[in-house]
């Protein structure tokens, strides 16, 4: 932990403009900025990620890094900044950490296996509302991992189980379910995740508030899979 | 500089159609011997890098953030337009095409835009198939809005998230490839420099972003998918990574760049509040389906918005466009915004925004179904201004927002540098001089699904025989010391200014001069300034921590050199432009209405741009723009 | 295709988690119907306790089952502290300098493997002054020939501090079944998303009655038998 000490401050700047302000004496001063991800500033790309005074996103629920602002804060607080720790993101420098795992996750099977060209009509599949809608709250997920930083288990069950939630949901990812399923939980396995215990802090700090439903609907699909459906 | 566009003969219904059945083919054993770069993985870059790899093709796949995934089409909030007709409402392939063609002023290809509009009926087909969860009506079918420029229902959307589910889906098809091997994944590495062979695109340099490594990457074919550069104005509604460093480096090793100064201004953006911002926050155009614009009718109004009696508020769009009123286009509601705030009528602290009100909408509707309209930006509001919407009226104001210009390319989508293709924002395409609404996640989808991996075949047949292309040719060593030569230099500088602080005064510069409304003595004073604050980065840049780290400042570095180049080119291209047309507004060409007012005998062309070396003047080529299906008519919207 | 590995990943192993949970989650259900017997008047209690408890030892079905117990009870510790270590080292070697995510979630939702630890300690000393002294202690026969291991029982919960333990003891089940009991048809995936709530109010219902049925026993017997 390093100390900074940084004046005028104003309530209305967003928490990583503080930081912007902070790198930017930091680099008039000689020293090497800060390094922190970031980049829609918007709520919604995901990179921004940071554990501060002790929680994932900072002190307010469904709001990434980006969208605190200063006003959420006291003149004169110390504030902690750390990054986002895990075993499964390796610090790169500073706050900046490493997220592929949750990449490889995907690539594992996070995909309804459709190549450019061969779809339907896309009114050939009705979908009712409530299960497009239902589908959509899982699919909110923007990849943060503020889910793994806030578990005290590092387990990374909300992430996938939003995955395999939307694509379960929908008709169209019925086909390969069983499978996804299998290889999406074994490679969160791999890249050494910790264990669910359905603390579901997670879907307090998640900042789309995707519940920890699908971590049960993850669970059920895993099973059903494992015992109800042929092997290859 | 060669332009030949390359339209296929014929009717326009068919040019597609005959492209597709008289190019050139890849056999499919032959396919895995070729390489494609593709740099950037929005949504052009993430469907083009799958689909190539789907064909067969060895891709690889670039882009800056940590995740494809996070490439800033995720931003977009409002739909993507498909001409499907779900809605019996009278759309049409042509009605697409001419609403796009005429929101566009009558400044893109016929042949090009009438394709956007073929293609999207498969796009919306391909994601559902990939599992986008569109709205959907009670009855489980596709739901659509309308949007700002036309008078149907074509727009599907996801809430107010349809980028980021697009994206997604294009991810996962890019991902899917990945664990197939096809695709070969650098995330956190940007390019710095274009390697060319023998007058061809063959590799690129890339920064490793996590350790300051420079990277060789050969290829047959290069594909740029990097996006817009509207950050040039620092403060955009961009994200803070979005650059134009990958096209400018193409463009000076000699792709043309064409109508460089059209960008979109889009109109509902949260208002700048200090000096320390970094960005400035979208609010989806939708919101125009229930809020009414005004401004007070007193100069320096200090009551608050609700104290203000109806008969003293200024319904200016509603005032000037009777007919599309609030859904005024994207470049007419920002302009008359800005002429507002200019006479004084701007509300806020900085007295820099206007007025969206909701308040008619809810006592017509209910509060319940404007929450469930528009419910995730009222809270989005809420969170970055502390304010509550549903009491007290938004305050927005304009902000740089979408590139209509950028790599000249052709129909094929290739750029004036054979075997260098520009998809997606990054190149001038189909827009024309302003971009409809919902229109950009469909050109990107379109470039990157459906015509690319159609249009590269054509080259690459050509390039069978070329065999590997080795990293360790003269061609890469050279370009390679550059990049070395260009990090070396920025970082050793040692001067007394930021990166940043560079940016914003560029930035501010150019949205002032260069921005909404133009004028011939301003862009000449600008050019003037930004070659002035060119010198002076030059000379007081600091970059602390050397570029063989990571190293953040250094990026940013790189990018503002980029942009200080860049920037004189939008002033070039504003200022040999004498007419006003869509987001190019010079002062000089109005009606007395204070419209855009064209000049289509002197202007029916897309001004393509030639580098001509560090500090000449840049060399301005023309595409001449044939209409043979439509006539260009005055674009009114009242 | 999958296999049915108990140990291969994380679903497995909180699946084996939440089937011997449950399994001795139902034993707890018939322990407390049996001690209950120990609310009766005292000598009431001691012969027909005294029955129970023969019966429970000589019936080779329920010997079977309380052989299947045994091991749930060591699988059920076994793969917590499996699960213990595997998240620990998932928390990497750096913890958070400032860590306040407690306040994301119940303080007994994070430290089941606390509680759990406590039950055990409390199991060995439980089983130690009872199952053990029943099965190889010398303990005279009541009058029906059973062995008289009533006396033993009350003797025990007599001393305060004995009692004391108990409930305490209790209470820290009581927490570890609050969380438990719904987690475990959690991770088993057995779930809905309307109807998922009342396995909740069930687990919650079932952790009140179960708890304080076993609290009320030592505390009945200390108020009232002496």
């Amino acid at each position: 932990m390093v100390d900074y000490q940084l004046d005028d401050v104003n309530p209305e700047m967003s928490f990583l403009e503080m930081l912007d302000t902070l790198n930017e004496q930091l680099v008039l001063k000689g020293e090497p900025p800060i390094e922190f991800d970031h980049d829609c500033r918007e709520g919604i790309c995901g990179q921004c990620g940071l554990f501060i005074n002790g929680r994932a996103h900072g002190p307010l629920a469904a709001t990434t890094t980006c969208q605190l602002h200063m006003r959420s804060f006291e003149d004169g607080d110390t504030i902690y900044v750390e990054p986002f720790r895990a075993k499964a993101f390796p610090i790169i420098k500073d706050l900046k950490i490493n997220r592929s795992a949750l990449d490889r996750i995907i690539q594992a099977g996070g995909f309804i296996s459709t190549h450019t060209g061969d779809a339907p009509e896309a009114n050939s599949i009705p979908i009712p509302h409530h299960v497009a809608e239902q589908a959509f709250d899982s699919a909110a997920c923007i990849g943060c991992g503020a889910c793994v930083a806030t578990c005290k288990n590092s387990s990374a069950a909300l992430f996938t189980g939003a995955k395999v939630s939307h694509l379960v949901i929908l008709p169209q990812g019925k086909a390969e379910a069983a499978t996804r399923v299998v290889q999406m939980v074994d490679q969160m396995e791999k890249e050494a995740f910790g264990n669910c215990t359905n603390t579901k802090a997670c879907e307090v700090e998640c900042p789309q508030g995707i519940s920890a439903d699908d971590i049960l609907r993850m669970n059920f699909e895993y099973n059903k899979a494992v015992l109800l459906v042929d092997g290859k | 500089m060669q332009l030949n566009a390359k339209i296929p003969e014929g009717k326009l219904q068919e040019k597609w159609a005959r492209y597709k059945a008289t190019c050139k083919l890849v056999n499919p054993n032959n396919k895995k011997k070729l390489d494609i770069i593709v740099v950037g993985t929005g949504l052009a870059g993430s469907a083009a890098a799958a689909s190539f790899a789907e064909l067969g093709y060895n891709v690889k796949s670039f882009c800056f953030q940590d995740t494809p995934r996070r490439a800033h089409s995720v931003a977009a909030q409002g739909g993507v337009n498909a001409a499907k007709n779900y809605q019996n409402d009278g759309d049409s392939v042509y009605r697409m095409f001419y609403d796009t063609l005429k929101g566009g002023d009558f400044r893109s290809r016929e042949g090009n835009v009438y394709r956007l509009a073929e293609c999207s009926l498969s796009l919306i087909d391909q994601a559902v198939a990939q599992g986008v969860p569109f709205a959907r009506e009670y009855g489980g079918y596709l739901s659509n809005r309308s949007f700002g420029g036309v008078q149907v229902k074509r727009t599907f959307y996801a809430r107010g998230q349809t980028g980021q589910q697009l994206l997604l889906g294009a991810y996962s098809a890019l991902s899917r490839q990945v664990a197939a091997g096809k695709v070969k994944l650098f995330t956190r590495h940007e390019m710095l420099d274009l390697v060319m062979i023998d007058g061809k695109a063959r590799g690129v340099i890339v920064r490793n972003l996590d350790t300051g490594e420079l990277e060789r990457h050969a290829a047959h074919a290069v594909v740029l998918a990097t996006g817009g550069y509207g950050k040039i104005y620092y403060l955009s509604t961009l994200a803070m990574g979005c650059n134009g460093s990958a096209i400018w480096r193409a463009h000076k090793k000699g792709a043309g760049l064409a109508s460089a100064s059209w960008t979109q201004i889009h109109p509902t953006s949260l208002p700048q509040l200090g000096a320390y911002q970094s960005k400035l926050t979208l609010m989806s155009e939708s919101l125009r389906n229930d809020g009414r614009i005004w401004v007070p009718k007193k100069e320096n109004e200090t009551r608050r918005p609700v104290d203000i009696p109806e008969e003293e508020r200024d319904y200016y769009l509603e005032r000037r466009y009777p007919a599309f009123g609030n859904l005024a286009p994207r470049d007419i509601s920002s302009r008359a915004a800005k002429e507002r705030i200019d006479a004084g009528y701007g509300v806020g602290p900085q007295r820099n925004a206007v007025y969206l009100d909701f308040s008619h909408s809810i006592r017509e509707y209910g509060i319940d179904i404007i929450r469930e309209r528009y419910g995730n930006l009222f809270s989005m509001y809420q969170k970055i201004t502390g304010i509550n919407a549903y009491e007290t009226p938004m305050m927005i104001s304009p902000a740089a927002h979408f590139s209509m210009g950028g790599l000249w390319v052709d129909y094929e989508l290739m750029t004036t540098i054979p075997g260098l293709y520009a998809i997606g924002e990054c190149n001038f395409s189909d827009h024309g001089a302003n971009r409809l609404g919902a229109n950009s996640l469909l050109q990107a989808c379109v470039d990157g699904y459906f015509i690319l991996p159609y249009t590269i075949g054509n080259y690459l047949a050509d390039e069978l025989k070329t065999g590997k292309i080795s990293t360790d040719r003269p061609e890469f060593e050279q370009a390679e010391k550059q990049v070395v030569e260009q990090l070396t230099r920025l970082t050793t500088i040692n001067g007394n200014r930021t990166a940043t602080d560079y940016h914003k005064e560029l930035g501010a510069l150019l949205y002032d001069k260069c921005g909404l409304q133009r004028t011939k003595e301003g862009l000449e004073e600008a050019i003037t300034r930004i070659r002035a604050l060119r010198a002076d980065f030059w000379k007081n840049l600091k970059v602390p921590g050397g570029h063989q780290n990571v190293n953040s400042e250094v990026e940013k570095a790189g990018r503002v050199a980029d942009y200080l180049e860049l920037a004189e080119l939008m002033c070039w291209d504003a200022l040999t432009r004498d007419e006003s047309c869509g987001a190019h507004f010079r002062e000089e060409y109005q009606t007395p209405e204070g419209e855009a007012l064209r000049q289509d005998d002197k202007f029916q062309f897309v001004s393509v741009w030639e580098y001509a070396g560090p500090d000449q003047d840049p060399i301005l080529n023309k595409e001449h723009l044939e209409f043979e299906e439509i006539k260009p008519a005055v674009r009114s919207y009242k | 295709m999958p296999t049915l590995s108990f140990l291969s990943n994380s679903i497995s192993r909180k699946n084996l988690m939440a089937l011997t949970g449950l399994f001795l989650c139902l034993f707890l259900v018939i322990h407390l119907a049996g001690n209950l017997q120990l609310l009766l008047p005292p000598e009431r209690a001691q012969t027909q306790y005294n029955f129970y408890s023969q019966l429970l030892s000589h019936n080779y079905l329920i010997k079977l089952v309380s052989y299947a117990l045994y091991l749930s009870i060591l699988i059920h510790a076994l793969d917590a502290l499996i699960l213990t270590v595997q998240n620990w080292r998932a928390n990497g070697a750096q913890g958070y300098v400032y860590d306040r995510r407690r306040t994301a979630s119940a303080w007994y939702s994070r430290n089941m493997g606390l509680l759990g630890s406590l039950i055990f300690v409390f199991l060995v000393i439980h089983l130690k002054d009872f199952w053990f002294q029943y099965k190889f202690g010398v303990v005279p026969m009541d009058a029906e020939g059973h062995k008289d291991i009533y006396p033993i029982v009350v003797a025990a919960y007599s001393e305060l501090w004995y009692v004391l333990v108990y409930v305490v003891s209790l209470l820290i089940l009581g927490f570890h079944l609050w969380h438990g009991f719904a987690s475990a048809f959690q991770s088993l995936g057995l779930y809905h998303s309307r109807y998922g709530k009342w396995v909740k109010y069930f687990g919650w219902f079932y952790t009140i009655v179960i708890t304080g049925g076993f609290i009320l026993i030592p505390l009945w017997v200390y108020f009232f038998n002496y």
